[in-house]
């Protein structure tokens, strides 16, 4: 009797299951397995075109290739610079948010904005807006407030041109930041803020010891994401600098389209593109890790 | 109120009005930019808002290019890969979510590695996949790639709405004899609408703002969608910014409607997502 209830409950299961899952095993799952392989080989596209094992030397060609270790520089740098400063500005809007407040969805849906803005366009608007000469930015700088006396060609070099795409992504940022933290701030039972308003805890007091320990899961969470999203960064310097002036401001992904799509070099591609998921998983699992030692170790 | 909270709130109005402020001035900016003709030097922002507004650029851009041709490509491609992606994954979360069955496991495992895995990783392998499925340069190559790629976030969402609905009602009408397909059109699916508009919004809008896969694949320019074409309107080495942003605005338009009419059921999946991890 059970085992027929139960073969009933199975064939119809693959039936709902099995239409959407063999188009995600086609184009997910297989190429996930795929990436390695061809990074291990000098890949050939050419029809009929033999493409022979290399081993690891896909992988020792990055090594050795400047322009390599500097995208990844960049790339760093992007994260260090974004994820901290969209952090903690989402975390600000959310906790200014979380209050009774007029006109409270309308301030939501304006800094939320940006986030549904596709990455073209606002990488299009940034360009245009950091441009050289009397570029709005440049112009907002010289004329309107004199903080600086002559315009700087913000695309036109490394540094000046990355502060131009970290600008970027911290704009583009903050909104979701902010409405992860929202939702988890309204969800920390008022109850504790009023206990902890009896025994006489001041704001600043009630946000270190009873907000931000209660929204740690979700702070964490935003930290993982945005360091896997750092990493991914690729459509604003693509239209912003290219990836120029002269390779200076690669990131890994512009750096390795640039490998495979401009060059056809698919072996190298894939193993610039192994190694930076190689460092983003890492970087996440380090984050986790840390996260939930702290929160073992520290006051409950 | 006392003074003090009189104090805060006004504090906090003024950040908030900043933050939305920074938020929206670049935007607004590119509106005004696209109403000014032939700015093809950038003008100066104090200057934006002296001499005349025009709608000429709009008007360029809908009569004279090949813009309404990508408008088309891009509304297409969405709304078919919406389609697909909402019934695939609504009837892999429904078996996932309401069956046992061997491999069940290994199944979620997948799913749940695939939505860490960065999608650019991806990106070789999918174009050489999409060579030998001769997809390649074909808006179908965009469909099918978008649904697989799609077809995991959204998967994880509907199990979890899914979860949400008491099992009872399932039994109560399994009592009554309805098959499985009865129970997921006339129960689950009548009952979790809202969910499949969230996973529409997500599927319509991921389609509609793509841009490297489009860009890697298509070569046609008679079957470029929207992101590539309104990229390639700066292309040039004189950029026509008037013109540039009139397309920009027509593209972002759809995308903030559809934000702004659905915004409980956004808001909603963004959390979902967010806080089941």
């Amino acid at each position: 009797m059970r085992r027929r209830g139960k073969s009933r409950w199975r064939t119809p299961a693959y039936a709902f299951v099995l239409p959407g899952l063999v188009v995600f095993t086609m184009v997910m799952v297989y190429p996930t397995v795929r990436a390695l392989f061809i990074s291990l080989h000098e890949w050939n596209i050419a029809p009929g075109a033999e493409s022979p094992f290399v081993g690891l030397a896909n992988y020792v060609k990055a090594v050795k290739d400047p322009v390599f270790w500097r995208s990844f520089q960049n790339g760093g740098i992007y994260m260090l610079v974004t994820v901290p400063l969209q952090i903690a500005l989402g975390l600000v809007a959310a906790l200014l948010l979380d209050a009774k407040l007029r006109g409270r969805t309308i301030f939501r849906t304006l800094i939320y904005i940006p986030v549904i803005t596709s990455w073209v366009i606002s990488s299009l608007l940034f360009r245009y807006l950091f441009g050289a000469g009397s570029g709005p930015i440049n112009a907002f700088l010289v004329d309107v407030t004199g903080v600086i006396s002559e315009p700087i060609a913000w695309l036109g070099s490394r540094w000046t041109a990355l502060v131009a795409i970290c600008a970027l992504g911290v704009w583009k940022g903050v909104g979701w930041a902010m409405l992860i933290f929202l939702a988890a701030l309204q969800a920390v039972p008022v109850e504790l803020h009023e206990a902890a308003a009896v025994d006489g805890a001041g704001g600043w007091q009630r946000l270190r010891n009873v907000t931000l320990p209660s929204i740690r899961r979700t702070l964490t969470f935003v930290t993982v994401l945005s360091i896997i999203g750092g990493f991914n960064v690729f459509i604003s310097v693509y239209l912003m600098t290219g990836g120029g002036p002269a390779d200076q401001t690669q990131v890994p992904i512009t750096y390795l389209y640039r490998q495979a799509f401009s060059f056809l070099d698919f072996g190298y591609g894939s193993a610039i593109s192994f190694m930076l998921t190689v460092l983003v998983f890492g970087v996440a699992t380090a984050q986790l890790w840390l996260s939930n030692r702290t929160e073992s170790e520290g006051p409950a | 109120m006392t003074p003090h909270d009189q104090s805060t709130h006004w504090v906090r109005s003024f950040l908030l009005v900043l933050f939305a402020g920074v938020s929206i001035i670049p935007l607004v900016y590119m509106v005004l930019v696209s109403l000014k003709e032939n700015a093809y030097l950038i003008p100066n922002p104090l200057k934006v808002l002296q001499g005349g507004l025009s709608l000429d650029n709009y008007a360029t851009v809908w009569l004279d290019s090949e813009f309404p041709h990508y408008f088309l490509n891009s509304l297409v491609v969405a709304v078919a890969t919406t389609a697909a992606t909402v019934w695939l994954a609504s009837m892999t979360a429904y078996g996932l979510a309401r069956f046992d069955f061997p491999g069940k496991r290994l199944i979620e495992g997948l799913i749940l590695l695939e939505l860490a895995v960065p999608a650019i990783v991806l990106l070789i392998p999918q174009f050489l996949l999409a060579k030998d499925l001769h997809l390649l340069d074909k808006r179908l190559g965009l469909v099918f790639f978008y649904v697989g790629v799609n077809f995991a976030f959204i998967t994880f969402l509907m199990i979890g709405f899914f979860r949400g609905v008491p099992r009872a009602l399932d039994d109560a009408m399994m009592v009554d004899g309805a098959s499985a397909w009865r129970r997921y059109w006339q129960l689950m699916v009548p009952l979790t609408w809202p969910a499949h508009a969230t996973a529409a919004i997500f599927a319509f809008l991921g389609s509609w703002d793509e841009y490297v896969w489009a860009l890697t694949i298509i070569n046609d320019p008679s079957k470029r969608t929207l992101p590539v074409g309104v990229a390639l309107f700066s292309g040039q080495h004189q950029v026509d910014w008037g013109l540039t942003f009139a397309a920009s605005v027509v593209a972002l338009a759809p995308v903030i409607a559809v934000f702004i009419a659905f915004q409980r059921q956004f808001v909603r999946g963004v959390m979902t997502g967010a806080l089941r991890q």
